[in-house]
């Protein structure tokens, strides 16, 4: 019964390539709809694995007032802008609350070639559990940790094949490039991250006292000034981890309302951005469904003119001794080629194009995709297409098995 | 081997009944089936084939009696037993001809055998164009591939369906001669359904069908239109 098999597979085979304007026609309406299913598969379940990653164990954001989803993509994912600063007074007393377990500050402020410089606490690196790839973390004001996307991006850019610990280099003010250079304050790089799958890979850490220096000793005038400056220290963003889940009831409430500060809950904004984004993937499905359901069409279609052309043939087979289940195995089978190669396809390309768009993400510092992974739910996929396949075949295999030898006999 | 006992068929379709003549041939005998078109003879060989079922009267084909079967067991008896030259060849022009007379043990779900492919195309003298598509043959080369396909498991019955209706004279003796070396290198029973004189005049002394005389009994009364 094997060899059946095979012998039945090797036949259809012939039979696909004996139209073959038609063969690669449904081939690629079927393929298109297939990577289309499957970038959209691919690039949701990172971007949701990616968001999930970042988020895990921050319970709460505090940060200046403003709208909260921006606070939340600023302090969290940091892809948007922050909505301003907070004064380190007010963490410090966010720190001392009874219901919070962990606070981590962040300042934001400067970059270099586009890379956020984020002051923090070693905290930082250890809530997600990022570990160095070479040298260590920052001992004193002025070292600076990368990210290893900032690394990798860095050495393209000019440090071809120089170690990059002991490296300098002088941050910019503003978050897009291009601005001010603290030319007086090249930071030193103490070490780079191995890749961590999340956030911290696009950032360069340093310690909050880093920024504080380059900017108040960049803006006091005087020594007096600068004592000043150094009463009203300031950070940008707070993660708060609850030490009690109760903690959600009352410490948000009671930030927005007592005090100069916003807090945002992660999990809501989020939520609230996925529904956002979550029409663009439904829109991406739904172009796919389409398309599959075009493919399904036009295999349909196919099918049925090959039957209705090959009539004589499998008609003929059946004068050979052929059962009907052999002849409309013969239909299927073809159908069951085209969404084999086309799943093939399909999935390549739905790869291919998952890559350059997480190439495009990438390149403008934004969330990672790429397409050299394989989720277990590709395996869908060829069986998807098995089913489309098999659904446009439904007929014209019928078709066949029912085809009556006897009026072949009775042709003139 | 042939036997029909009150043979009749009845169309489905219209009610008609047809009542054929018994029949008894013998193994590696040969038998001209004769009638205009419409008389019948399609019908007669289908149900010789299998592929029909009789209305009544009961049909030995190659040692088993037809009505006693079914379903797979008829299509596996027509695989073994039955070899079929139809007049329009029906050669797939998908394949190959070796490919199309694969065919034969891809229906009848056997291993393919190329060295008999080869040996039946060499019997009917297109060895050489076993790789050629049935399109890039001529009329007579394309008929005797349809040949070789036909006797490829030595069948007990040959049917062949106006075997010379567009051959000259020439091609037309050719491919009888041919036809009836086939058969009988297989030891089949051989039945040829013609309207062609030729083809009378040159089988003068075998057993002949003539289904002229075969009046279609009709419910309605009506002429029978086929």
């Amino acid at each position: 019964m094997k060899s059946g098999a095979f012998k039945l597979a090797r036949l259809s085979w012939h039979y696909l390539w004996s139209r073959p304007l038609a063969a690669v026609l449904n081939l690629l309406v079927l393929t298109l709809g297939l990577a289309a299913v499957t970038l959209v598969l691919l690039v949701a379940t990172q971007l949701d694995k990616a968001f999930e990653r970042d988020l895990t164990g921050i319970d709460l954001v505090v940060g200046a007032k403003g709208s909260p989803l921006q606070l939340i993509l600023a302090g969290v994912f940091h892809i948007d802008a922050p909505t301003g600063n907070i004064p380190l007074q007010e963490v410090q007393a966010l720190q001392a609350n009874p219901l919070v377990a962990q606070v981590i500050p962040l300042s934001l402020g400067d970059s270099y070639r586009g890379y956020r410089i984020v002051g923090t606490t070693p905290d930082y690196v250890k809530h997600y559990e990022a570990t160095l790839a070479e040298g260590a973390l920052w001992q004193q004001p002025m070292d600076a940790v990368l990210g290893a996307t900032v690394a990798r991006g860095i050495v393209k850019a000019d440090h071809a094949g120089a170690p990059l610990v002991e490296a300098t280099f002088v941050g910019s003010h503003g978050l897009g490039g291009g601005g001010h250079a603290h030319g007086n304050h090249p930071y030193r790089v103490s070490g780079v991250l191995a890749p961590c799958g999340c956030v911290l890979d696009r950032l360069i850490l340093t310690s909050t006292e880093s920024v504080w220096m380059v900017h108040e000793t960049d803006m006091a005038t005087d020594a007096e000034d600068l004592a000043l400056l150094q009463q009203e220290r300031e950070v940008t963003v707070a993660l708060v981890r609850y030490r009690t889940p109760l903690a959600a009831v009352s410490l948000p409430r009671k930030i927005n309302s007592d005090t100069s500060m916003q807090a945002a809950a992660p999990a809501i904004e989020v939520t609230r951005l996925l529904r956002l984004l979550g029409v663009g993937a439904d829109v991406l499905r739904a172009f796919g469904g389409v398309l599959l359901a075009v493919a399904a069409l036009s295999v349909f279609i196919a099918l049925w003119n090959a039957v209705r052309e090959r009539r004589a043939d499998l008609a003929m087979l059946r004068m050979l001794g052929a059962p009907p289940g052999r002849v409309a195995g013969l239909v299927l089978w073809e159908a069951l080629w085209l969404a084999a190669l086309a799943s093939a396809l399909g999935m390549l390309l739905g790869h291919g194009l998952a890559h350059g768009l997480g190439w495009v993400l990438q390149a403008q510092g934004l969330l990672p995709v790429t397409g050299w992974i394989w989720l277990p739910a590709e395996a869908g996929v060829p069986l998807l297409a098995a089913g489309v396949a098999a659904l446009a075949a439904l007929l014209p295999a019928m078709h066949a098995y029912n085809t009556d030898v006897a009026d072949l006999l009775a042709q003139p | 081997m042939i036997r029909t006992r009150g043979l009749a068929y009845t169309y489905a379709s219209s009610g008609v009944v047809l009542r054929f003549p018994d029949v008894d041939l013998r193994q590696g005998g040969t038998l001209l089936l004769r009638g205009r078109s419409g008389s019948g003879k399609s019908t007669w060989l289908a149900l010789m084939a299998g592929l029909r079922g009789a209305g009544s009267g009961d049909l030995f084909v190659a040692g088993t009696q037809l009505a006693t079967q079914r379903g797979a067991e008829i299509d596996a008896w027509r695989a073994r037993s039955i070899g079929f030259l139809p007049q329009k060849l029906y050669l797939s022009s998908a394949l190959t001809v070796a490919d199309n007379l694969g065919l034969v043990y891809f229906a009848a779900g056997l291993p393919r055998d190329d060295a008999a492919i080869g040996r039946a195309l060499a019997q009917v003298g297109i060895g050489e164009l076993a790789a050629r598509k049935p399109q890039q043959l001529s009329g007579g080369q394309a008929q005797r591939a349809a040949l070789a396909r036909a006797v490829l498991l030595a069948p007990e019955v040959l049917l062949a369906d106006e075997p010379t209706a567009s051959l000259d004279d020439e091609a037309a003796a050719d491919a009888l001669a041919l036809l009836c070396q086939s058969a009988s290198a297989c030891n089949a029973s051989l039945v040829i359904a013609t309207h062609d004189q030729r083809v009378v005049q040159a089988l003068a002394g075998a057993q002949t069908l003539d289904l002229n005389q075969t009046a279609p009994w009709s419910p309605t009364g009506k002429d029978l239109q086929l």
